[in-house]
């Protein structure tokens, strides 16, 4: 017997993508207000939402919040919801605002200057130390779960205004625009605090990656 | 808090220093270089092995970051599945 990736059982792990189809009438069960529709839509999103969250907060606590949060915001405004994009990209959207809120509401936690981690430079304008060549496996072993822990604690360490433009535009993969609507700040502002970014977490991962021979 | 804009190119001519080659880099790869800036800028790396390897490590990051968190879906602790039920039923939403 095959199970509906909506109605179903499965494994966040094994769970497909819904179709648009899917999607179409998921919704309708949602507007009619049927009571297992919902958990239907916490089923299919839950895992989703629950791994942006964690991307973007610090505590485990405020990311599972969040994600609440994002549910009631969403059983809300579902009238207001008018199918131009996808459920799930409705709802990703959704989980972001509930986790920017949830950052404003924080107390800045100690961090470093993001000065300390961009290139220096001579007063001719020259880096002040050379770039040196990483190693050229250094992105294939993204998969490995060292590399990858690596990259999450180096974003960790960003300052906080820089780390979270970094996670939506690169990581969430939200456009310009939308991190600017979404931080409140102008295109140009997101744009040079990414390129910073960018620049700090290089300067962060760049001891872990350079080829041997130049170490 | 202001933020610093962009550095802007030299007069054409002048050439551009490794400082401005690397406030280009963002632009030059999301092809928003204006074509002079983008030649100065080609022109700066074929001279500066320096600036080649901070350009080539900059997209490792970029990619790096992309691809180490790519389609992560969760496992959702069942304690949170009932949170959310309850916390609609008491929201009464829907």
């Amino acid at each position: 017997m095959t199970t509906s990736p909506i109605s179903g059982v499965h494994t966040s792990e094994t769970r497909p993508e819904p179709t648009g189809d899917e999607e179409h009438l998921l919704l309708s069960r949602l507007r009619a207000g049927e009571d297992r529709a919902f958990d239907d839509l916490v089923r299919l999103a839950a895992g989703r939402m629950l791994a942006v969250a964690r991307r973007m907060l610090h505590r485990e606590e405020d990311a599972q919040d969040a994600v609440q949060e994002a549910f009631l915001s969403a059983f809300r405004s579902l009238d207001r919801f008018d199918g131009r994009s996808r459920l799930t990209t409705w709802l990703h959207r959704i989980t972001v605002n509930a986790c920017l809120m949830k950052l404003r509401s924080q107390r800045r936690r100690p961090e470093r200057a993001i000065e300390d981690l961009l290139p220096k430079f001579a007063e001719d304008g020259h880096q002040a130390m050379p770039s040196r060549p990483w190693r050229e496996e250094a992105t294939c072993s993204a998969d490995s779960t060292e590399v990858r822990e690596l990259v999450r604690t180096k974003i960790d360490e960003l300052p906080e205004q820089y780390r979270v433009v970094l996670v939506l535009r690169d990581l969430e993969e939200l456009s310009t625009e939308e991190t600017a609507e979404a931080m409140d700040m102008s295109v140009n502002a997101v744009k040079t605090r990414l390129h910073r970014a960018r620049q700090a977490l290089r300067a962060l991962l760049d001891p872990y990656f350079l080829e041997e021979s130049s170490k | 808090m202001s933020e610093p804009t962009p550095r802007q190119a030299p007069a054409t001519g002048s050439g551009i220093t490794c400082r401005e080659a690397i406030d280009f880099i963002m632009a030059y790869l999301d092809n928003e270089l204006p074509m002079e800036q983008r030649h100065e800028f080609e022109r700066h790396l074929s001279v500066c092995p320096s600036c080649v390897n901070y350009l080539d490590s900059y997209q490792r990051t970029v990619t790096l970051g992309r691809e180490t968190h790519r389609g992560n879906t969760d496992d959702v602790p069942a304690s949170l599945l009932k949170a959310i039920g309850a916390a609609r039923k008491r929201s009464g939403s829907a």
